[in-house]
């Protein structure tokens, strides 16, 4: 995921290595024994077939069969465990789509203030004022604080009965807010957290961005007369195109990945509201061990998220093929 | 990008700031909106901070005060005491489980990613571009059919279902290979000419110019493998055995609103990597700002 934006970027990389690789009649690139290159490459290599090629095919294969962990019949179904899901009223489908409607919920929700607030934040932190890099150092901190300590100290503030949040709104004449167990407060249970938690994040990749635009073309706008606004739509916007497509890709793929806060803060609720997609296939395939029909939901899932990475690199491309 | 250096690509942050984006911010309301900002971001820590060190009677009364009216380490000595949640186990697990993980993914994505950028050998464009491409495979696909693997191999409950699939990652040998394509071929070529072999050359050239990529890498992977939720949350079931964010996610069932207990689990979770952060947080922002890094 982290590599979309270095991928596109790894391109211009490679070029300059290409040198005229005789010298002296040494070949460095060419030297290289088969046994050698595979010594090299065969520990990762090892694992890399172990848990990740074994296991994506291993999934879709599960997914063709009727896998209950704990019984040794498996009986191949072909594609009914995606018919299930497909088809309305069965077992499966009504609790998977509520769990991808959930899913999409949160993304919607979520997404927009994920670029607009970092992107700000970042034209704030790329002036030059005292305290600057503990300013960055601040906002980025709870990213490093993992999940489950976001979790449960988010629960704790958000707590409908003894929670921080609601004794200040209380002071203020505001009746109790049920934030972790009824709608539509429990969207902001799971938004809030998130973007204190990875405002920053998105935060440092735009500051980046914005280190590297071109300064004369900042000067050559203030000639032109243009204000601090205009500079930023025809200046900075433009020139963060391609990370803004690189934040949004992997911003979308992390809030369709959520888990962690609902499992935490809302524990679904009210109901199976905010399970998310993840949460229900890990309950479905880990708790109930069902793993032939959580198998098709990851990977529809799956092919969900792929289709959104292709769609942002295709704009990436296309973008930098027009310019 | 035309000229290769041999200085890592790390500067960002010591180059002198000159872009004419960076103004100078000294009005009254730019300050206001900096230190609400900062606020915002420092009060649920000072929250934590604060409930962690109430006593338990306190978290529960009506009025709720920002600093402790009667310090206490109730949350402390109930949470280091219960043999149910035993937090400093679950730390030395996560600690163990992530630098072993580090290494792991140091050693075997450092050499995968040398073969790849500097040696030609029948399959090598295959292997690279298969690699390459799982970058975009969600976790999500792996979850299910890893549990089974790992189940087969009787790792299940172990140390290894923590330390060893994720090394299967693409991130570090993507993230090393571009950094030894950026280094100058001529340097391999001198060492060759004094006779050094491809595992000399590696590990007395390649890796020492490497150091800032290598550290950068293993920031990242340690705090990704530190912070992983779901994955250790379902392979890891008896307590003494679960990692830290597995292990905190227990305290709500096991202490529902007792939160001064809670909050002293979250304090003692967070001050290490708050720490770790502090002293490195340059390589960190810096490894994020370049390649990012999520999920």
């Amino acid at each position: 995921m982290a590599s979309i934006s270095t991928v596109a970027r790894g391109a211009a990389d490679e070029r300059p290595i290409t040198k005229p690789r005789r010298l002296g009649g040494a070949n460095t690139s060419q030297d290289a024994s088969l046994g050698t290159a595979l010594m090299f490459v065969g520990p990762y290599l090892l694992l890399f077939t172990v848990f990740m090629v074994l296991p994506i095919a291993y999934g879709i294969w599960m997914s063709l069969h009727q896998w209950d962990f704990f019984l040794a019949s498996r009986p191949f179904v072909g594609l009914q465990n995606y018919l299930d899901l497909f088809r309305s009223g069965t077992v499966t489908s009504a609790p998977f789509w509520q769990s991808m409607r959930a899913t999409a919920i949160f993304t919607i929700l979520s997404v927009p203030l994920l670029m607009v607030i970092p992107l700000a934040l970042a034209v704030l932190v790329n002036r030059k004022f005292r305290g600057r890099t503990a300013f960055r150092a601040l906002v980025f901190a709870p990213f490093v604080l993992g999940v489950a300590v976001v979790g449960l100290l988010w629960r704790y503030l958000l707590d409908p009965n003894v929670g921080v949040l609601n004794y200040y709104l209380g002071r203020l004449g505001i009746d109790p807010i049920p934030f972790t167990t009824a709608t539509p407060w429990v969207w902001l249970a799971l938004v809030v957290p998130t973007l204190w938690w990875t405002v920053g994040y998105n935060m440092v990749i735009f500051l980046a961005g914005l280190q590297d635009i071109s300064p004369e073309l900042y000067e050559a706008a203030e000639m032109d007369g243009a204000n601090g606004w205009q500079r930023f739509w025809n200046v900075t916007i433009p020139g963060l195109r391609p990370v803004l497509i690189f934040v949004l890709t992997i911003t979308v793929l992390a809030s369709a990945n959520v888990f962690g806060q609902p499992y935490l803060i809302t524990q679904g609720q009210p109901g199976t509201t905010t399970r998310s997609a993840i949460m229900h296939i890990g309950e479905e395939g880990l708790a109930r061990f069902n793993m032939g029909s959580a198998s098709a939901m990851s990977t529809i899932l799956t092919v969900v998220l792929l289709a959104v990475s292709l769609l942002m690199l295709s704009f990436l491309r296309d973008r930098r093929e027009t310019r | 990008m035309t000229a290769v250096t041999s200085a890592p690509p790390s500067t960002r942050d010591t180059a002198p700031a000159t872009a004419a984006g960076q103004r100078r911010g000294t009005s009254p309301w730019f300050w206001l909106l900096v230190g609400l900002v900062a606020v915002l971001f420092l009060a649920p820590l000072l929250w934590m901070l604060s409930t962690a060190f109430k006593s338990t009677g306190e978290v529960a009364q009506a009025d709720i005060t920002l600093l402790p009216q009667q310090p206490s380490t109730d949350g402390f000595r109930t949470i280091l005491g219960a043999d149910q949640t035993p937090v400093t186990r679950w730390f030395a697990n996560s600690l163990l489980a992530a630098t072993l993980h580090t290494a792991l993914v140091l050693a075997t994505a450092s050499m995968a990613a040398y073969a790849l950028a500097r040696m030609q050998f029948r399959g090598k464009g295959l292997i690279t571009a298969l690699v390459l491409a799982t970058l975009f495979v969600p976790p999500i696909s792996l979850l299910i059919p890893n549990f089974v693997i790992v189940s087969e191999l009787g790792w299940l409950n172990t140390l290894a279902a923590v330390v060893v699939p994720g090394a299967a990652g693409a991130f570090g040998v993507f993230f090393l290979r571009q950094f030894f394509l950026s280094l100058p071929v001529e340097l391999e070529e001198a060492a060759r000419i004094d006779g050094a072999g491809r595992w000399r050359i590696f590990f007395t050239v390649i890796l020492p110019l490497s150091r800032p990529a290598l550290a950068t890498l293993a920031l990242l992977t340690f705090l990704t493998n530190w912070n992983d939720f779901l994955w250790p949350l379902y392979v890891l079931f008896t307590p003494e055995r679960l990692t830290l964010q597995p292990g905190l996610s227990t305290l709500q069932s096991a202490y529902t609103t007792d939160y001064a207990t809670i909050m002293a689990g979250g304090v003692i979770a967070s001050v290490p990597v708050l720490l770790l952060f502090l002293v490195s947080q340059r390589f960190i922002i810096e490894g994020v700002s370049r390649s990012g890094l999520k999920g």
